[in-house]
């Protein structure tokens, strides 16, 4: 299969202003392609966390070139990021996010409403379907607060994958999950990369998890020394 | 825009803090009640003053005023005409109080499509002879029916029937301050000196009372009839001719044409009671003043509810920009929120304040003052409703649109890596 850029990253520069100016990321240029399963390594405070919010387009503040589906998306007014946030990426934190207003299957089905394309129903099959891979059909109807830290876990993939995304981004996922639990959402992923070609970029600061992923983007200080 | 999802995204927000939603309703709710409440009570009581004058004052009165000729001799003369003449101690001459040619003159007011009613009047002044004493009132003779169509003279008739005036012969109604003084009780003989001399024996049938004390010491009546063969007159005697219109606002012009036409003094309502429609504005003014600082109190109310809400949904703000959603659309959903908050909040506030409304009007009022009223007056005028409720959605929406502009502007980068 030929190989498709799905994101490019220009010689991404950022500074932070307070308390003073200092520069947190130094000229990051890579490339991801489609299918690829990509981790992002480097120790606590190297920038990577910031480099993926850039990469998530909801941190516009910086300077080089931003482009997603070979599209230019540095400069795009704040609604067009919106949209491509919610059709074209899918997001897991480290510290689950789900919204505890919301059940576990309306947690899964608001980007889908969102973005519009599919009636609700097809979008219900869609996302009990994504719940059953992860095992979680059973809790769909439970408030996403009744639930284990792994469980939001597993429910949070499934959301970010409910718009089916061209990538999926997480930030350390896994970092705030007892071993079992990281080793299910690893096993998650991998198996999403494998089967489902689907393509990936965590950024984890656990060397043993990085190690598993197709490639590694290793950062310090800003730079990347490895790729 | 996909108002659906948002309006579900707000309406989950709400049912997670239902109690403090409750509680902003509840602010909503108790303001609106009492600015309806309030408006119509102090509305009610307005209309109840105004009304004890203006129900009883004839928006226009002809009659002849006693008065010197503004025309003098010399003004007439060939050779003084073009000085300036000073006449000293003019008298008026003996004019009459009979309005001339009155038959048709009411026959051309009935003709007007402008005019609501017309009533004839006769008054005189007599002396009651209690004893030895005289006591000084006025009699007026009136039409029953017409003075009850347009005065409501039955109101004021607290004791005995006004339409007894018409069916006992020389029957009349004494004011309740002049029988009280009289010791005259219903069915009572009394005896009246006119004007000219003349005696005359009248039978009590009722007491009229105004709520005017100064009124009710000196006024009476009795039918036309009565008064005009008091008098001696023909049953063309009418000394006053007191008009109703549709338009109040029309009695200053109206007046000032007949006055020309039929050569009589007219007199309208608004130069006789000039002070009443300043009154009514003013009391106007300070119910709305105060009503209105409720709505703005409670509008207070609902922007700390929603400052907070938005401070503890700081993080569902943050995955909803993450996942998707636009600045826009975290905007929509807080002023849903407010506007959801003002519409409930306020449609309940409608309906207790017309509660309340329909309460105070349960109340027992009774005074010496107000004979006709026996509960405080309420106006449920369906226009305090309607402001009541635009000031309750343009409050909440204000007091919405602040924080939701602020909940707009969160940056998700800053909640998510705060964490």
């Amino acid at each position: 299969m030929a190989k498709q850029l799905v994101l490019e990253a220009r010689n991404i520069d950022k500074y932070f202003y307070s308390p003073q100016k200092t520069q947190v990321l130094k000229k990051i240029s890579f490339t991801i392609n489609r299918g690829e399963f990509v981790s992002v390594m480097g120790k606590s405070g190297c920038g990577k966390s910031t480099l993926l919010y850039i990469l998530s387009t909801m941190d516009t503040s910086y300077q080089g070139q931003l482009l997603i589906d070979q599209e230019m998306i540095t400069g795009k007014p704040p609604e067009y990021l919106s949209k491509i946030r919610n059709e074209k990426i899918g997001f897991v934190f480290q510290f689950h996010y789900l919204l505890n207003e919301f059940s576990v299957l309306e947690n899964v089905l608001i980007p889908g409403l969102k973005l519009g394309k599919l009636g609700r129903e097809a979008l219900e099959v869609n996302a009990m379907e994504k719940l059953r891979i992860f095992g979680m059909e059973e809790h769909a109807l439970k408030k996403a607060y009744q639930l284990s830290g792994g469980q939001k876990q597993r429910v949070a993939i499934a959301r970010a994958l409910i718009n089916d995304p061209l990538i999926i981004m997480g930030d350390e996922p896994s970092g705030n999950l007892d071993k079992k639990n990281s080793d299910i959402v690893f096993g998650i992923f991998k198996e999403l990369a494998t089967e489902f070609n689907q393509t990936l970029l965590i950024v984890t600061h656990d060397p043993e998890f990085a190690e598993k992923t197709d490639r590694t983007i290793e950062m310090e200080d800003g730079n990347i020394i490895a790729q | 825009m996909k108002y659906g999802l948002l309006i579900q995204i707000a309406r989950s927000l709400m049912l997670a803090r239902l109690k403090q939603t409750m509680v902003a309703a509840v602010g909503v709710t108790f303001s609106i009640t009492m600015f309806v409440a309030l408006l119509g009570f102090m509305n009610g009581l307005n209309q109840l003053l105004d009304g004890l004058v203006l129900n009883r004052t004839p928006h226009i009165r002809f009659y002849n005023e006693i008065k010197p000729n503004p025309d003098q001799p010399i003004d007439l003369s060939e050779s003084y005409r073009d000085f300036e003449n000073t006449i000293r101690t003019i008298k008026p001459n003996s004019s009459r109080l009979r309005i001339y040619n009155s038959a048709a003159i009411i026959e051309t007011l009935q003709a007007d499509n402008r005019v609501l009613g017309v009533a004839p009047k006769v008054s005189t002044q007599v002396f009651f002879n209690v004893g030895t004493s005289d006591i000084s009132g006025t009699i007026n003779g009136i039409d029953v029916q017409a003075e009850n169509a347009l005065f409501s003279f039955a109101d004021y008739v607290t004791e005995g029937n006004g339409s007894d005036l018409d069916q006992t012969n020389n029957g009349i109604i004494l004011g309740k301050g002049a029988a009280d003084r009289m010791l005259a009780t219903i069915g009572d003989v009394i005896q009246a000196t006119t004007a000219r001399g003349d005696r005359i024996q009248l039978k009590v049938v009722g007491y009229y009372q105004s709520g005017l004390g100064d009124l009710d010491n000196v006024q009476s009546y009795a039918s036309l009839q009565t008064v005009q063969k008091m008098l001696g007159e023909p049953p063309s005697y009418i000394t006053d001719i007191q008009v109703k219109l549709h338009e109040l606002d029309l009695a200053p012009p109206m007046a000032k044409d007949y006055e020309a036409l039929f050569r009589v003094t007219a007199d309208d309502i608004q130069t006789v009671n000039a002070q009443f429609e300043t009154g009514t504005e003013i009391r106007n003014l300070i119910s709305y003043a105060v009503g209105i600082t409720l709505l703005i109190v409670s509008g207070f109310g609902i922007y700390n509810i929603l400052n907070m809400m938005i401070y503890e949904k700081m993080d569902t703000i943050a995955i909803l920009k993450a996942i998707g959603f636009s600045g826009r659309d975290v905007n929509i959903i807080f002023i849903i929120i407010a506007l959801i908050i003002g519409v409930v909040g306020g449609t309940v506030g409608l309906m207790l304040g017309y509660l309340a409304g329909l309460g105070i009007d349960r109340l027992p009022f009774e005074t010496e003052a107000l004979p006709t009223i026996k509960t405080f007056p309420v106006d449920f005028n369906p226009r305090y409703y309607i402001i009541g409720g635009i000031f309750s959605l343009i409050t909440t929406y204000l007091a919405g649109y602040f924080p939701a502009r602020k909940a707009s502007a969160v940056d998700p980068v800053e909640i998510i890596r705060g964490k």
